[in-house]
């Protein structure tokens, strides 16, 4: 068994499976997947095991003996009545006991990953909203606290904890590598922990319906050694540095265009309707998950959102090429 | 001073004769010209148009479903919008699971009620009548908006916040409340005719265990309605009064509740998907046997578990919402009641799977379409087992594994039993044979179009595919498997319409059928194909579950159904009424004639929720006002149906 | 063989109370509306137990009785005196069956004058709060319910003045009467809800 478990959690099988599906289950990287990821091979292997007997048995039934023809109105024959109950009591009671089995094991699970084992490094509160997710790093020291949007970092081998509240509908927190979902519910405040067993970059999306972009609703976790870690949540803190040149141009226009949805930390760019983009040339990639972040992609989000995420709530902007170019070149110095 | 002594008499007994046909013909066969065809109140004719009508809405449902496939097809495709695709699936969910699953099961359920029961018609004919043209008026409303574009769009599970006023502004989601609450009213008249006839109208020695299990299907279905259907009912009223009269059910900004719609959604939603099944696999109860020559093995134990597992299914409903941060001991609960449920589930396969063992299987397309289902069964099954492990629903739930699970299931257990039901009983409705080797072609299509198409989604859902999306990335190791799917339901689709096609063909030109093609058991198969408008001349007496078989079943002499002896109740429209448990004769019933009330009531509904969607008070109020006419008509009180004691109209009971 | 299918005596013909078909749909139709009043009572309960500010829920405090509970006791009479009305024409006397309805009919109507100088009197609106919106939507419903009952139990007493009925046959009788002995129980569990529950210590 542990074998088993081990194979399926080993790196490569996980890395191999992880890229060429981002978002199965079938493997996982923690605390919290590990138990339900055996779990899902467990119940899968029943069910596989169920549809196969049951399949024989069905083609045992209808082919162990040469069928009958059919002439319309004709009185055949009726077969001789055994009772047949027998297949009631042995069938019956062989799928309760697995049945009784899988609830056991099920509870069992379901305590065992309610609360990790240790205490959590970070907590983080991730306000859902159509169609982005809002970060933030919670602390006791209120200056070290901070706000990010659709890529977080967390430190490998430690527990962190998630409080999830919707921003506007109902959303779903779903990062499937490290944990199951978890809804984000206007009004309610959900509770819930995931944990990476190993460094790597993990996909997430959105898994309640939301609206026209759910379809785009996506985010990163990034896992990294505690050190590294540490280094990026300071440098979350800082302000980006002053731009000059056609950057500096390029803040004006931000501050005018899109201050008043985005926020830079240090600037009068303070608007909460968008992801701050305090450190954007951090993350890897743009419009909550979808898109690469790079030159060309991340010129063309910003002149024409829409045809990337038709229905978005960021406008297309009435900007001269000049105007784009020079914001463009702002948003390369966020770094 | 009038007594019970003028309403009463002892009916003759009799036997069917050409006099008495005709008598009996001219009592009950609907009435010429458009009061008959509008009015009638005959359950073999309302039956049909159900089945027609539910036929119908397949169709258009799975167009809508195969146009949003192309879209799904392959990675970032842009054949529809966001907001076109958004309505198309939301219309898919809403058209299946609403106006085809149950109503053609309610089609089937009608016709087959009383001819199975030995009786003349269902216990409240001008409520059937009712039940059905509340069903069309409710479905040609709730297409209205979308065929204007409008469309409810949220999906048919129609979560708040998103539908409400806030997030969706304009008729959309009125157009879908108002509509599920005139349906809703439809399908409880439907199913509280049900259980009357069931209590009230079955045949002399028709005891509650003798009955076909599909009495035992839509019975449990019908029951069940009656008490989930408010709750959804409900949440769509308070809905509409949050969207268009300020109130604060479900809005969380002022203390309401979002989580308020999904309970009262889901403690109608998940009774619901059993009562949309039940009575299909009754349907296989009662044809697999036929065609495996013996009677079902386990009748009790198959009639138990379909109450169990109606029963069990009002304590699941927290099921659909195990992602939305209950505590823990709530979902230990619901998780170990989900995984139970399976237990009388498995009485039923295991019932079947022996029924064919320990039988000799006649091949033909009903018995493919049953065998097969048992199948599709077991995958809709197991798949339903793992959702219900918490733990792992927290992996699974949204993504394509349970659009397999429910697929599996819907059209597993409903549509695949409903289309061997059209192959069995055709031949009764219409007195022609279907051809039997276009129905192979229709079976394999059908079997092979479906598992290719949605097969492959358990493991789109095991590669974290997510639900109701409209198009998804190329690097996610799911464009093969969409393709094969798109492809399946292009195929499943041409299965469909090739069953269509074989109905139409052999309605026109299929060889005519006897009065038992198949040398089926029940009742039902006693009588002409199609069935006289009386069903049956004399009223039938039975002695056990097989009337027709008895005599093979080594039944005593002594102790024999009868058939061609029985009650002769000619003074008019009438049917016998009998004791609850045990079916012996209490009271002769005065069967109404056609009219056209049923239809005026149907209309005035109709009006007052147009009226509601539109906001204006006074449509609601004429509406209303029509309402409360066309019940004052419906109810008052008539000697000719032995209502009163003076006679209003100078006829009385007799006449 | 026609022994064993043969009838001794006589079977009565038509709606006969409890054999009629009638009676039976309204005792689901009872079932189905008590159903519709569970899941209203499930959502007050359910709204109850959130967290709340103090003193919104109830809002305004605890509601008060002065007219409630008078209504109470006017629906509960109205229901005695047709009760009383089908006892006398199960005994054959139409004029106790027509004053009994007629007097029920008059108690229904007056439940629904007081019901709506209590509505005018409340210090919120439907669109004020969450309670708000259950209290006037709750007893609304039931409201509706109440006029659906005094139109038929109108419709009831002029078919009885009418001479429709006598000690055999009062099918409609027997089934309006069940209607609106159930719409009396439901009263009793809103008022219950609404009224007797914050008293309990179900309040914010």
């Amino acid at each position: 068994m542990r074998a088993f478990q081990a194979a399926i959690l080993s790196t490569a099988f996980l890395s191999r499976r992880a890229q060429a599906a981002p978002l199965q289950y079938l493997t996982g990287a923690g605390a919290k997947a590990a138990p339900v990821v055996f779990l899902t091979w467990g119940v899968l292997i029943i069910s596989i095991a169920v549809i196969a007997i049951i399949g024989l048995l069905l083609a045992g039934a209808i082919w162990r003996r040469p069928g009958e023809t059919w002439t319309p109105g004709a009185r055949t024959a009726l077969k001789g009545h055994e009772s047949g109950l027998n297949w009631l009591w042995i069938g019956v009671s062989i799928s309760t006991l697995v049945l009784l089995f899988s609830i056991v094991w099920t509870v069992k699970v379901l305590a065992g990953i309610q609360a990790p084992s240790q205490k959590p490094a970070v907590t983080l509160e991730i306000t859902a909203r159509q169609w982005w997710w809002q970060v933030r790093y919670l602390s006791d020291d209120d200056a070290r606290q901070f706000v990010t949007a659709n890529e977080i970092h967390i430190p490998v081998g430690a527990p962190v904890r998630l409080k999830l509240v919707g921003g506007d509908v109902i959303h779903s927190f779903w990062v499937p590598q490290l944990a199951g979902k978890m809804d984000a519910i206007p009004g309610q405040t959900n509770e819930t922990w995931i944990e990476a067993s190993a460094p790597g970059t993990y996909r997430g999306q959105c898994t309640e319906y939301c609206g026209v972009q759910h379809s785009h609703m996506g985010f990163l976790v990034v896992a990294q050694p505690a050190g590294d870690f540490q280094r990026w949540w300071d440098h979350q803190l800082a302000s980006p540095a002053m731009p000059a040149g056609h950057a500096q141009l390029g803040q004006a226009d931000f501050q005018m265009h899109c201050g008043n949805c985005h926020t830079v930390r240090g600037t009068e760019a303070a608007g909460a309707l968008g992801p701050d983009l305090s450190h954007l040339m951090q993350r890897a990639t743009i419009a909550a998950g979808e898109m690469p972040n790079n030159g060309p992609v991340l010129a063309h989000w910003v002149a024409d959102p829409q045809s990337i995420k038709p229905g978005s709530m960021m406008p297309a902007p009435s900007l001269s090429e000049t105007e784009l170019a020079d914001i463009h070149a702002y948003l390369k110095t966020l770094d | 001073m009038a007594s019970i002594s003028d309403y009463e008499r002892s009916p003759s007994v009799g036997q069917p004769n050409t006099e008495l046909a005709e008598k009996l013909k001219t009592l009950w066969e609907t009435e010429p010209g458009l009061t008959g065809w509008l009015g009638t109140v005959d359950h073999k004719e309302i039956g049909l148009r159900y089945i027609v009508t539910a036929f119908a809405f397949l169709v258009i449902g799975g167009i809508e479903a195969l146009i949003f496939r192309l879209q799904l097809a392959w990675s970032n495709v842009k054949l529809l919008t966001p907001e076109q695709y958004d309505q198309l699936f939301t219309m898919h969910g809403m058209t299946m699971i609403f106006l085809y699953a149950s109503p053609i099961l309610s089609g089937f359920s009608n016709y087959l009620w009383p001819l199975l029961l030995g009786s003349r018609d269902m216990a409240l004919p001008r409520l059937n009548a009712l039940s059905y043209w509340i069903y069309l008026c409710a479905g040609l409303f709730l297409y209205s908006s979308f065929l204007v574009g409008f469309g409810p769009n949220v999906g048919w599970f129609n979560y708040v916040p998103l539908a409400a006023r806030a997030y969706n502004n304009g008729p959309n989601i009125d157009v879908y409340s108002l509509g599920m609450i005139l349906l809703g009213i439809s399908t409880t008249v439907g199913a509280i005719n049900f259980i009357v006839t069931f209590l009230r109208l079955r045949c002399p020695g028709m005891s509650v265990n003798r009955v076909p299990i599909l009495i035992w299907g839509t019975l449990t279905a019908s029951a069940a309605n009656i008490f989930a259907i408010p709750s959804v009912s409900l949440a769509f009223f308070l809905l509409w009064m949050d969207r268009n009269l300020g109130t604060h059910f479900f809005d969380t900004m002022a203390g309401g509740s979002a989580l308020l719609w999904q309970h009262l959604f889901w403690m109608f939603g998940h009774p619901w998907v059993y009562a949309i099944v039940l009575p299909a696999m009754g349907m296989v109860s009662d044809g697999l046997p036929v065609f495996c020559r013996r009677p079902l093995v386990g009748y009790t134990a198959v009639a138990a578990a379909t109450v169990a597992t109606m029963i069990l299914g009002f304590g699941v409903w927290v099921h659909h919402m195990f992602a939305t941060g209950l505590p823990n001991i709530s979902l230990s609960f619901f998780s170990a009641a989900s995984i139970i449920i399976t237990v009388p589930s498995a009485v039923g396969v295991f019932a079947w799977l022996a029924t064919i063992w320990t039988g000799r299987p006649v091949f033909t397309t009903p018995f493919l379409f049953f065998a097969s289902f048992i199948l599709l069964f077991t995958i809709g099954g197991v798949s339903g087992f793992m959702t219900g492990s918490v733990p792992v629903d927290w992996q699974l739930t949204d993504t394509y594994f349970v659009v397999a699970h429910l697929h599996y299931v819907l059209i597993g257990i409903n549509v695949f039993p409903v289309a061997g039901a059209v192959y069995f009983w055709f031949p009764k409705f219409t007195g022609k044979l279907m051809d039997e080797r276009l129905g192979r072609w229709n079976f394999w299509t059908m079997f092979i179009g479906f598992n290719l198409g949605f097969f492959p989604m358990h493991i789109a859902g095991l590669l974290g595919m997510p639900r109701r999306i409209y198009t998804y990335s190329d690097s996610m190791g799911w464009d093969w498997l969409n393709l094969i799917t798109t492809a399946g339901s292009f195929l499943f689709g041409f299965g469909v319409l090739l069953l269509i096609y074989n109905v139409v063909k052999s309605k026109r030109h299929g060889p005519t059928a006897p009065h038992n093609p198949w040398d089926a058991p029940t009742l039902e198969w006693a009588v002409s194909s199609p069935p006289p408008p009386y069903n049956f001349a004399v009223i039938p007496v039975v002695a056990s579950r097989h009337p027709l078989w008895e005599d093979r079943l080594d039944q005593s002499e002594d102790d024999r159904s009868h058939i061609e002896t029985g009650l002769v109740l000619d003074h008019g429209k009438e049917a016998l009424g009998t004791t609850t448990l045990d079916a012996e004769p209490n009271v002769i019933l005065k069967m109404p004639r056609d009219t056209l009330v049923p239809l005026y009531l149907a209309l005035s509904m109709t009006f007052v929720t147009a009226g509601l969607a539109l906001v204006n008070w006074w449509v609601v109020a004429i509406g209303m006002a029509l309402t409360a006419c066309s019940i004052l008509a419906w109810l008052w009180p008539e000697a000719r149906l032995g209502e009163t004691a003076v006679p209003a109209t100078g006829k009385g009971p007799h006449g | 063989m026609a022994e064993r299918v043969a009838l001794e005596g006589k079977l009565p013909v038509g709606a006969i109370n409890t054999r009629a078909s009638g009676w039976w749909a309204m005792i689901f139709t009872v079932f189905t509306e008590a159903s519709l009043f569970a899941y209203l009572l499930f959502s007050y309960y359910y709204l109850a137990v959130q967290p709340h500010l103090p003193g919104t829920f109830p809002q305004g405090g605890q509601p008060d009785l002065k007219l409630a509970l008078p209504n109470t006791i006017i629906l509960i009479a109205s229901s005695v005196a047709v009760g009383w009305a089908q006892f006398g024409i199960e005994h054959g006397s139409k004029q106790r069956l027509a004053l009994g309805l007629g007097i029920g009919t008059v108690l229904g109507l007056l439940f629904l004058v007081i019901q709506y100088f209590e509505w005018a009197e409340k210090p919120f609106t439907l669109a004020s709060s969450p309670y708000s919106s259950l209290y006037f939507v709750i007893t609304g419903f039931h409201m509706a319910h109440v006029v659906v009952g005094v139109a038929m139990l109108a419709a009831l007493t002029w078919w009885s003045s009418r001479g429709y009925f006598n000690r055999v046959r009062y099918a409609h009788i027997h089934i309006g009467a069940l209607y609106w002995h159930f719409v009396d129980v439901v009263w009793i569990a809103v008022f219950f809800t609404f009224y007797l529950t914050p008293l309990l210590g179900l309040r914010a």
